[in-house]
């Protein structure tokens, strides 16, 4: 077994632009879930509407990226209105039994047949990056081992989370964010002072929904591809995995959750995969080691819950439950 | 008919027998999108629901993989004049909401007696048809199979009731952590499942069933056996929480579980109880959606959860009568769609937008009353 | 301030008389947060108790912790000479102590009947006998035993709770604020019903927030403050006592009526 290998590809997870797109995708959430206590289980769904927004809008309109990128912002925040709009007055478990519903009617209608021409269907579309490669500045070359599109795609993923990072700090510290929190530890307090809460947990699901546009959008450009079965539901428990792995109320968390999440992986799959062909382990195969990931992924979700509901990291102050 | 398979830039053809058999070479192993052209199946044929198409099989260790298209039957309709049509579908719902009902009403009695919103509870449904087929493969005969799959079912119900949900109780852990814990359950679950089961979709014993005409309404007799039996089970459970001290004490510990207690019922056992039936029901869910749909696969629970909870948040959480009638709605609502136009694969759409609709307007549910305060 | 002398916990209970005995009861809901702080009372044969006290003094606590459906940290609570501090609620029906919440009191999607079977959950053998107890007491649910419980008006539920509770043959009935959010002749009316209970030969514990009411019609009453009792005496004594009056009649005497 090859631990060298094993070492580097766990490592070279960390900075993967897919980890990056799980750590956007993951603050979002803890903007819901962490800093509003809105149970939105459904952020996948903004993924896809990132992704498909963007991609959509550069295929079959030909916008240049920006504008796709300003559509795809602008589909997320629409999304987050709709959903809003009908449950945000409601209880915690009716906004999670929505927001999931809603996603998979996402997912539902960009894989259906009848909009084969505009989504691709299942086989989803391809070919939309060329706008944002064309803008690298990096002359072909090797980097850090990687060539310059690679390079540049974790540029602008990591310097997208660093900035999305600081924005949302610099939010939850504001009166604005204060009124946030103030709302998830008693809402009825927040109103008996005048404020009207839900435009605050209106802008909050917004804003965590463009993240989750922004994470569809570095999840797909390195792919150069988007296929509606990467936005099933399993992908937001992932995202709420790496949260409670990082910590709910905390900016930071969601990032450092998303990295230890790919890095565990890829060194679970690594070790095993080696085990496997080394012939140490008889009784699994390639195939079936794949599958212990999500049960490893659904185990951790659990124990962290019952064990460590404020992450690795998060203070248990910053609950937003008892 | 034509299937494709391609990865990367690598695309292979082929044209399948007369007995539906097919193969294509493919130079490297890895995954492999693998699409079947449905213009070219025979007049009469579809792919049967849930059937994946395209979809993505991966082989690293192996040199050959199978990949099989499962086809549904009846499902083309243009033959039929709209009447008919309308009528074939109504009952074909009314046996899909039954069958979702039975894993509704558990679903309602575990939310109503511990406030829990199980995610987990697909895996329930998918456990009872996984153990009928591991049962029927072991050798043992249909009916003990049946049996065993229920029992298993109550078992699990209760094993997950007392190893997990009874100490977090006692924790005092709260509704959306508990929610949260089924989440991480139902992957793991899941996958589980997937690891001894793999990911085919596999057959029960008598999956083939032909259409028979019954007065103006042509079914299959699976379907028909699935309709009278998950009304007779509806209607016993309905009876037993009517009538029965314990059903009372059921309907009781859901409505008031600290009253239920200051009244001399042991709550824990009740809640074991529910945790039991439920169990049950889902697993008779699972098994006759699998002859539903047909099919079994590793996912087939988390594949109707939605529906599930449409049924029970359109009834209004937590009333077990509102979950039945709900159920009822959904199911007659996704077969009935098709018939006024809506493409086959968009057919869920609609009854989760109609649960998002009826919550914006009426979010206690069709049947959840508004309790007079004072 | 707690006038008693603080017996100790472990002492026998000799009082032939005594029905409930609750010693130095210190419980609350979370851990490390004490909600009573040594509170003791008692009920003997036939009496009827008042509990009064502010907002908040842990009346409702108390009642709830003697019910167990509050975690006791330390103290006793002895029902006719059998310890049954910390048992569960459901274990207490059997022991003769039946209780009605302050709020929440009804099953509301039960009917009234099945709100009263449920009362004899335990016995349901002797369930006719004691509905015609009950129904003789509350001849109202008699005539509508069909009526879901959710569509009663406020009175009425206060009725088919008691009702509910004393399916058992109670020996001691805890009562948390039976008169709250009645119009005033239905608090009349259930202070009458109260009253009747008691000469039935059922002892009854019974926190108002109707101060003046409840000392009126009670044998023995008990102020509660900051999770202790800081006063006893019958109800004539301490409607007289200045410090009472002062503290609890002179700002509820406006509202007594
Ligand atoms: N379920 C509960 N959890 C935590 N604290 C509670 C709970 N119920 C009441 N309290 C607290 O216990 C104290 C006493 O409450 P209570 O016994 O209801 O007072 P009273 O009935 O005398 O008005 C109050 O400070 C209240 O905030
Ligand atoms: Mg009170």
């Amino acid at each position: 077994m090859d631990f060298g290998f094993i070492l580097s590809s766990a490592a070279s997870e960390i900075f993967s632009p897919t980890t990056a797109a799980y750590a956007l995708a993951a603050l979002g959430l803890a903007v819901h879930f962490g800093y509003s206590g809105l149970l939105n289980f459904g952020q996948a769904g903004f993924m896809a509407v990132g992704a498909y927004g963007f991609a959509i809008s550069t295929l079959t309109f030909g916008v240049p990226f920006f504008v796709g990128l300003l559509i795809a912002i602008l589909a997320s925040a629409v999304f987050a209105l709709l959903l809003g709009i009908p449950t945000l007055r409601l209880r915690a478990d009716y906004l999670a039994i929505v927001t999931i519903a809603a996603a998979e009617i996402v997912r539902y209608i960009v894989t259906t047949n009848q909009l084969t021409s505009v989504t691709g269907s299942a086989n989803g579309l391809a070919a939309f990056e060329g706008g944002f490669y064309s803008m690298n500045p990096f002359p072909e070359g090797s980097y850090f081992g990687m060539n310059n599109r690679d390079f540049f795609i974790r540029v602008v993923g990591w310097a997208l989370v660093a900035l999305c990072c600081t924005l949302i700090w610099l939010l939850m510290r504001s009166p604005w964010g204060r009124v946030l929190k103030g709302i998830r530890e008693d809402e009825n307090a927040v109103r008996s002072l005048g404020k009207n809460v839900y435009a605050y947990k209106m802008q909050a699901l917004i804003i965590g929904g463009v993240l989750g546009a922004l994470a569809g959008m570095v999840f797909t450009l390195p792919r150069g591809a988007v296929q509606p079965a990467n936005y099933g539901t399993e992908l937001t428990f992932f995202l709420y995995t790496c949260l409670l792995l990082g910590g709910l109320g905390t900016v930071l968390g969601p990032v450092i959750g998303a990295m230890i999440f790919w890095v565990v992986l890829s060194l679970t799959q690594g070790i095993l995969y080696g085990l496997i062909e080394s012939g140490a382990i008889t009784w699994l195969n390639t195939v079936q080691a794949g599958q212990l990931r999500y049960i490893l992924v659904g185990v951790a979700l659990m124990l962290l819950m019952i064990f460590r509901p404020q992450g690795v990291f998060g203070n248990k102050k910053e609950l937003a439950f008892a | 008919m034509t299937i494709t398979a391609t990865k990367d830039d690598f695309t292979g053809t082929a044209t399948s027998s007369a007995n539906g058999a097919w193969n294509i070479g493919v130079p490297e192993q890895g995954t492999y999108t693998v699409e079947l052209d449905e213009s070219t199946l025979p007049e009469g044929i579809a792919l049967a629901e849930g059937q994946e198409n395209p979809r993505d099989v991966t082989f690293s260790q192996t040199s050959n993989l199978s990949v099989i298209f499962a086809f549904g039957e009846g499902i083309v309709v243009q033959q039929q004049d709209f009447g008919q049509n309308l009528l074939n579908r109504l009952v074909a719902g009314l046996s899909f909401g039954l069958l979702l009902a039975l894993a509704s009403v558990g679903l309602s009695l575990i939310f109503g007696t511990t406030g829990l919103t199980n995610f987990a509870h697909g895996e329930m449904v998918t456990l009872g048809a996984v153990l009928v087929f591991a049962f029927n493969a072991l050798g043992l005969p249909f009916w003990l199979a049946i049996l065993l799959a229920l029992l298993g079912g109550g078992l699990f119900g209760y094993a997950q009731d007392r190893g997990l949900w009874r100490p977090l109780r006692r924790r005092g852990t709260g509704l959306v952590p508990m929610m949260i814990v089924s989440i991480g359950l139902a992957l793991a679950v899941r996958y589980v499942i997937q690891f001894y089961f793999g990911g085919a979709t596999q057959q029960l014993p008598y999956a083939q069933s032909p259409e028979i005409q019954l007065g103006p309404v042509s079914i299959s007799p699976n379907n028909l056996w699935s309709l009278g039996i998950s009304a007779v089970v509806i209607a016993l459970i309905g009876i037993v929480l009517l009538k029965t001290r314990l059903g009372k004490a059921t309907r009781a510990v859901a409505d008031n579980p600290a009253l239920a207690a200051a009244s001399g019922i042991d709550v824990d056992s009740v809640i074991r109880i529910v945790w039991i039936t439920g169990g049950m029901l889902a697993s008779l869910g699972g098994i006759l959606w699998a002859y539903y749909r047909p099919g079994v696969t590793f996912d087939m629970g988390s594949a109707i959860l939605l529906l599930i909870f449409a049924g029970v948040t359109l009834g209004g959480l937590g009333t077990v009568f509102g979950a039945l009638i709900g159920s009822i709605i959904v199911g007659i609502f996704v077969e009935l769609t098709t018939v006024f136009g809506l493409a086959a694969d968009l057919k869920y759409v609609g009854a989760l937008f109609i649960m998002i609709v009826v919550l914006l307007f009426r979010p206690q549910g069709i049947l959840g009353r508004r309790e007079r305060v004072g | 301030m707690s006038s008693t002398s603080a017996a100790p916990a472990a002492q026998p209970v000799t009082d032939g008389d005594s029905v409930v005995k609750v010693t130095d009861l210190v419980a609350g809901y979370l851990p490390g947060v004490n909600i009573l702080n040594g509170c003791s009372i008692e009920a003997r044969k036939g009496e009827l108790i008042g509990i009064i006290g502010p907002n908040g003094a842990g009346k409702s606590t108390l009642l709830k912790a003697m019910f167990g459906l509050v975690k006791v940290h330390s103290g006793t609570v002895v029902v006719r000479g059998q310890d049954i501090t910390g048992l569960k609620a459901n274990k207490l029906v059997s022991r003769g102590v039946g209780f009605v919440p302050q709020t929440n009191n009804v099953f509301a999607t039960l009917t009234i009947e099945e709100n009263l079977q449920m009362g004899m959950f335990q016995r349901p053998k002797d369930f006719a006998e004691r509905f015609d107890f009950v129904a003789g007491l509350f001849p109202e649910l008699g005539k509508r035993r069909a009526q879901r419980a959710g569509s009663l008006s406020g009175g009425e539920r206060q009725m088919v709770a008691m009702g509910r509770a004393l399916m058992m043959d109670p020996a001691v009935l805890l009562l948390d604020e039976p008169s709250a959010g009645l119009s005033p002749v239905k608090q009349d009316e259930t202070f009458l019903r109260v009253h009747e209970i008691n000469r039935a030969g059922v002892s009854v514990i019974m926190v108002e927030q109707n101060a003046r009411r409840c000392l009126q019609i009670c044998d023995r009453a008990y102020v509660l403050d900051q999770g202790r009792d800081a006063y006893t005496g019958t109800g004539r004594e301490l409607m007289k006592d200045p410090k009472v009056i002062q503290l609890y009649l002179g700002t509820l005497a406006d509202t007594a009526e």
